[in-house]
């Protein structure tokens, strides 16, 4: 009887936890599914059809059929202007996040020694992060560098009795790149420095008393054997986002240069060339997926070599 | 019966699915009439968008509903002509030879027999593709050089009637304050475009279809483009751009490119103290020069009611010459698509703008149909490059030619 009733209960406890198991399974993709079908409906079948658009000569349509294999891909590598601008974000990254990174390491630890008024501070310095980029942009070209003699960064030069400038029309210095760079600065700076920061407040106080103790002097010596290696993981994050971000760079660019009429054949970054000639008014669908997926491949290839130069994700010994 | 927060959850999560499975598509519709979409892009003149609604309610035979749509519309309107939310009806800068050639409008040939003969037969060839129209001309626009006369006069300089004028008239009158021209923010690439090709007696493309600017005469004029720039005769970084007369208006330049919808704003604020001019012409065989264009209306060809869009169309565009004249000038300033219209209309009889008309009708060019936009960009690049960084005009327009032979050969094929 007791064998019996034993087994009775543990056919029940299987069937309840094979329920259990069940209603996991079932609200596992209760909550995950909508997300799931989402990231697949809007990413991934895109992606897909993008590969597939590339193998088409897709103008105006969606749903080509006339197949030309690699004829894009090889149009587009034959293609001085988008050679040319995967060269100008090679530039363009070349120069942002080495500056960027800079730029916010230093005012992390700026901010970090301040006494007082730390959070005012640390407010103020992210705050650009969250202007959108459409909005900067405009401020940077209709008030702070606008052509004329009355925009705030001629009316300076003017008052050292210097011609007004054309900042974003000239190219012979081009001074285009001060906005571009400067607008770019001046939104993201503030937030890698919060990144900055959490790294910083991460770093036990008790290895900064141990180099005191070895004799560390404070200033450079600390901040060389002490601060900075302690700051890889950030750092490492840190360069791999501004490195994606500066090769997916669109906004501040098109804003800055396009007009109604198009944009000019100089700091014109992959994503404005593809938007214009190919995904744009050109509807050439096929040459533009096949763009896509070059640069899309470029940045993979850059982001894996980088991840495993920086050892990205390998566990701290 | 109480309701655990997973059953609210589930409940919730079904409630969804169906409202948005069964939500409103503002297509098909029901009642006795058809439901039409049609699409205008964002014009800046008060008073034109509730008066293309007011056309709209007037029509009797279907139901249509006006969609006015701000930003890029060229864009927007290329991007849902791939899809079946596209509009029924919609006016376009084209339509593009792609957008006839792959089927996504429908042809209009049938909806102008007999009042064909009517229409501008500039802007009219530029909607039409073997022989087949595909777009009716709604109002055109044109492109001149306005100029402050009481400036020119000041410094002694009469207005320019040759490209050489032009440029030396440009540095004559620029000082400390005030520059000479206005091109544009970009120095004249994007707003003058094909326009002084035209004016040294050349084109885009030529009537057997092949690249017209392969000729010694493009390099010598684009070339003389950039000694406005090197000269610093050129407004360049103005807070509105060559569309907006505010520039001439507030003395930044003595003259200045930008349309004939900017004449009532110059006239307001400047009185007689404008004049206008054709772009001027250059070389032996040069003509003066002015791009004219012409929003059309086109049907798609994935709309549901694609005959009652063509017989609206047909009734807006073609018979109710009452709307099509109170579209062009009581709003914007535009000049009717119907010779007879403009011939009527009395805001085109003096003064600058009957100069505009005049140059329309003598020296209007449209961009050809076989004109690609990857053409366009390639002319574009080499028209900046030769402008600003005085590059040698010959062998950017080389470069140039190649892609415009390329597309030629595509769209020709």
């Amino acid at each position: 009887m007791t064998a019996v009733t034993t087994a009775t209960t543990a056919a029940r406890n299987r069937r309840k936890g094979n329920h259990r198991k069940r209603n996991h399974t079932l609200w596992f993709w209760i909550f995950v599914g909508p997300f799931a079908a989402g990231l697949a409906l809007f990413t991934y079948v895109p992606l897909g059809w993008s590969v597939y658009l590339s193998f088409f000569d897709a103008h105006n349509t969606v749903t080509p059929s006339d197949f030309t294999g690699l004829d894009n891909y090889a149009a587009m590598l034959a293609d001085p202007a988008f050679r040319s601008s995967l060269a100008t974000f090679a530039l363009f990254t070349a120069f942002i996040v080495p500056a960027t990174y800079a730029l916010s390491l230093a005012l992390a630890l700026a901010v970090n020694r301040l006494r007082f008024a730390q959070a005012f501070f640390r407010s103020v310095f992210f705050l650009p992060a969250a202007c959108s980029y459409v909005v900067a942009a405009l401020v940077w070209k209709l008030s702070l560098f606008n052509g004329v003699r009355f925009g705030l960064a001629n009316t300076v030069l003017g008052w050292f009795g210097a011609e007004p400038v054309a900042w974003l029309a000239g190219t012979d210095p081009p001074w285009y790149w001060l906005v571009l760079v400067t607008v770019r600065l001046w939104l993201q700076t503030g937030f890698y420095m919060v990144l900055f920061l959490a790294g910083l407040q991460r770093i036990p106080p008790r290895l900064y008393e141990a180099a005191a103790l070895d004799g560390a002097r404070p200033g450079w010596q600390t901040f060389r054997h002490i601060t900075f290696p302690a700051l890889r993981a950030t750092s490492v994050a840190v360069v791999l986002l501004l490195v994606i971000g500066a090769f997916q760079a669109f906004d501040e660019f098109y804003n800055l240069l396009s007009d109604a009429r198009g944009y000019p054949p100089y700091a014109r970054p992959p994503l404005v060339y593809l938007y214009y000639t190919a995904l744009g008014q050109g509807q050439n669908l096929g040459l533009g997926s096949a763009g896509a997926v070059i640069l899309a491949l470029v940045i993979a290839v850059v982001t894996v070599a980088q991840a495993r130069l920086t050892g990205l994700g390998r566990k701290e010994e | 019966m109480p309701i655990n927060r997973r059953q609210l959850l589930t409940g919730g999560t079904g409630l969804a699915l169906t409202a948005a499975c069964g939500s409103n598509t503002g297509r098909g519709g029901g009642g006795s009439r058809p439901r039409l979409s049609q699409w205008y892009h964002q014009y800046g003149e008060a008073g034109t968008r509730q008066a293309v609604a007011r056309y709209a309610a007037a029509y009797p035979d279907a139901d249509v509903r006006v969609e006015w749509r701000p930003g890029n519309y060229d864009q927007q309107t290329a991007a849902a002509l791939l899809t079946d939310a596209g509009p029924d009806v919609f006016e376009v800068n084209g339509p593009t030879l792609d957008q006839i050639r792959g089927g996504q409008v429908a042809d209009l040939t049938d909806l102008l027999q007999g009042v064909k003969d009517d229409f501008d037969p500039v802007v009219l060839a530029q909607k039409t593709h073997d022989g087949r129209v595909w777009g009716i001309p709604q109002t055109i626009d044109t492109q001149l050089l306005y100029y402050r006369k009481s400036l020119l006069d000041a410094a002694g300089v009469r207005p320019p009637h040759s490209l050489d004028e032009l440029v030396d008239a440009a540095r004559r009158l620029t000082d400390r304050r005030t520059k000479g021209l206005f091109l544009g923010n970009d120095g004249g690439p994007g707003a003058l475009d094909g326009t002084p090709l035209y004016a040294a007696g050349l084109s885009f493309v030529t009537p057997e279809g092949k690249p017209g600017f392969d000729d010694p005469a493009a390099a010598r004029t684009l070339g003389k483009l950039h000694r406005l720039w090197a000269d610093k005769s050129l407004l360049l970084g103005a807070p509105a751009d060559w569309s907006d007369p505010s520039a001439l208006i507030q003395g930044l330049t003595a003259m200045q490119w930008s349309g004939l919808w900017a004449l009532p704003q110059i006239r307001k604020a400047l009185g007689d103290d404008v004049g206008a001019l054709p772009f001027p012409p250059d070389g032996p065989a040069g003509k003066p020069a002015v791009p004219v264009g012409a929003y059309a209306s086109a049907v798609s060809t994935r709309g549901a009611h694609r005959d009652q869009a063509k017989a609206f169309v047909r009734w807006l565009w073609v018979q109710r010459t009452d709307y099509q004249q109170d579209f062009a000038l009581s709003y914007g300033f535009h000049i009717p698509a119907r010779t007879s219209l403009a011939r009527k209309a009395t805001a085109l009889t003096q003064g600058p703008a009957a100069e505009a008309a005049h140059f329309t009708r003598a020296y209007g060019y449209a961009q050809p149909l076989l004109w690609t936009t990857a053409a366009q960009t390639a002319y574009r690049d080499a028209l900046t490059r030769i402008v600003k960084d005085g590059a040698d005009p010959e062998s950017q327009l080389k470069a140039a030619l190649r892609t415009a032979e390329a597309e030629l050969r595509r769209v020709r094929a």
